[in-house]
């Protein structure tokens, strides 16, 4: 295979999804649902202007889960953001996943579905985290494959979330921002930028997060996330982030999102807490700086 | 790298770390690789941990773990939906030498699995509560219940019922020796473990087999409390149809 065709390329997303009329999350901060958070979003969602759900945890036939998302859906539009379906794997996609996140879906309508570029299973077994790929031509070809399945299953655009890495693949031949354009451009799907994992990934690869941020196709982004990360260290002593999604987001990764709306134009902004989850007020503190940054751009 | 060479080592710390990946001076990513097996070990410890509360609060939260770590590489979850995962836990806890003195653990954790199956399970909007009075004797005799999606039965050696409780709730009384069945229900959202007596089991048991409202009545016996055994039903939201069958 020849080098890889990067540069935009709209032609196949006008003609597969200008059909319908597109649903968009507002560009304006988001949150990741929790549902101890339930009751004090309907009091009182202040900034809060959408939300995102793990679409594996929504896809039961019915009870508690599925009754407070409807509730919440009436108001808010919602996010389905997947962790399972393992678009970045060697092997066929799970059709009973894709059936069942179809089904999700079809039933809430929502404004953004989005997964990561990264893979969960292998070999019949699930391993609950995202883990990491090289890019090279091939890995390419496969992941622009399982994104078409996904899109054609939907019959909707999915987002494709940049990964946090705490390695490198020794036979990676593509850069990541370039595999992402390339991916986009072929699949017509959009980008989900996740601002914290740009700069975990920078600092555990000693790369610079504005040279990523400015190399990246930033006319694909729909979605950004924030999230906290936390310090660790690898065998030499050298510092290594950990994607941690428990903590405030650090006040240099503040700056690249800063950096980064400069340049792409205010975006949906979602703050991401998975871990140590705070209450609801120490969250909506997090949408508000978010924002703020969007206030600042449009200054 | 296939996926095969990166997964391999990520439940088996007896593995080496995959050759081929580097960190940024091109020196193996030993300690980095260690991050995906904490992650993947640590993610489903805590899903396990989610889903079987009163199991680890009757062998404590350190054996949890422990067994915990074992059972995710001996049994790590076919799906992404987690909220199924850890089936195969009461023929692992039967298997698991340092807790097989606790004989009734296994059937803890099935019913910790039964009551996480009906917390997830369809809505059904249940009959009204004269709607069985309003037909007459001979075709409600004929009649087949439906009952809701999250309804089970559960029934075991030990007391199974009074053991859950009484790690669940504050002030609960000590649990005594004897078998007990347990029918599950989901009034509202929260599922609730009820316990009932063994003719009401065999009675809600010949109804979830499909079974028609009067050979429910005769899979009773004659220990049937059909009024009480009803009562329970309807007031817990379980009954959602009456199927009249032929007139």
């Amino acid at each position: 295979m020849g080098p890889v065709q990067a540069g935009p390329d709209h032609a196949k997303e006008t003609q597969l999804f200008d059909m319908r009329p597109t649903p968009a999350l507002p560009p304006l901060p988001g949150v990741g649902y929790k549902p101890q958070h339930f009751a004090a979003i309907l009091a009182d969602p202040a900034p809060v202007g959408w939300f995102e759900i793990h679409a594996e945890n929504y896809v039961g036939d019915g009870g508690r889960p599925l009754a407070q998302l409807r509730a919440l859906a009436d108001r808010f539009p919602i996010s389905v953001h997947g962790v399972g379906l393992s678009i970045g794997g060697e092997g066929r996609l799970d059709r009973d996943h894709l059936a069942r996140l179809k089904r999700l879906v079809d039933w809430l309508s929502p404004a953004s579905f989005s997964e990561h570029l990264a893979w969960s299973s292998h070999g019949g077994a699930y391993f609950n985290d995202l883990l990491p790929l090289p890019y090279t031509a091939a890995t390419l070809a496969r992941v622009a494959d399982h994104i078409d399945e996904v899109q054609e299953a939907l019959g909707r655009q999915m987002l494709l979330e940049n990964p946090s890495s705490y390695l490198a693949f020794a036979e990676s031949e593509i850069s990541e921002t370039d595999f992402l354009r390339a991916v986009s451009s072929r699949t017509g799907c959009g980008l989900l930028l996740d601002i914290n994992n740009v700069f975990v990934s920078a600092t555990n690869l000693r790369n610079d997060p504005r040279s990523y941020i400015d190399a990246f196709p930033l006319d694909r982004v729909k979605e950004m996330h924030l999230g906290g990360h936390e310090a660790d260290a690898d065998e030499d002593g050298t510092l290594l982030l950990i994607d941690s999604h428990g903590a405030p987001m650090a006040d240099p990764v503040w700056a690249l999102l800063d950096h980064t709306l400069a340049r792409s134009g205010p975006r949906p902004l979602l703050i991401e807490w998975d871990n140590d989850v705070p209450d609801w007020p120490a969250l909506t503190d997090e949408a508000r700086k978010a924002a703020a940054a969007l206030e600042r751009i449009a200054a | 790298m296939t996926d095969a060479g990166f997964s391999a080592a990520l439940l088996d710390p007896e593995r080496p770390v995959p050759a081929g990946l580097i960190t940024p001076d091109g020196k193996p990513a030993s300690r980095r690789y260690a991050i995906y097996r904490n992650n993947v070990t640590v993610g489903l410890t805590e899903a396990l941990e989610a889903g079987f509360p009163v199991v680890r609060k009757i062998v404590g939260e350190r054996f949890f773990q422990a067994m915990a770590v074992v059972f995710v590489r001996n049994h790590p979850p076919a799906s992404p939906i987690l909220a199924g995962y850890g089936a195969d836990m009461p023929g692992f806890l039967r298997g698991l030498e340092p807790v097989a003195h606790l004989k009734y653990l296994p059937d803890v954790a099935r019913l910790e699995l039964a009551l996480r199956r009906a917390y997830h399970a369809g809505d059904a909007a249940p009959i009204a509560a004269d709607a069985l009075a309003a037909l007459p004797p001979d075709r409600l005799m004929r009649a087949r219940l439906g009952l809701a999606p999250p309804v089970q039965l559960l029934s075991s050696r030990f007391a199974i019922h009074d053991i859950w409780t009484f790690n669940m709730t504050e002030g609960a009384p000590r649990p005594t020796g004897q078998a007990q069945d347990v029918l599950i229900t989901r009034p509202s959202l929260t599922p609730i473990p009820t316990l009932i007596d063994r003719a009401g089991a065999e009675y809600v048991a010949a109804l979830l087999a499909g079974k028609s409202f009067g050979a429910a009545i005769a899979a009773g016996g004659a220990a049937l409390d059909l009024p009480g055994t009803l009562g329970l039903l309807l007031g817990h939201a379980a009954i959602t149809s009456i199927d009249r069958g032929q007139p």
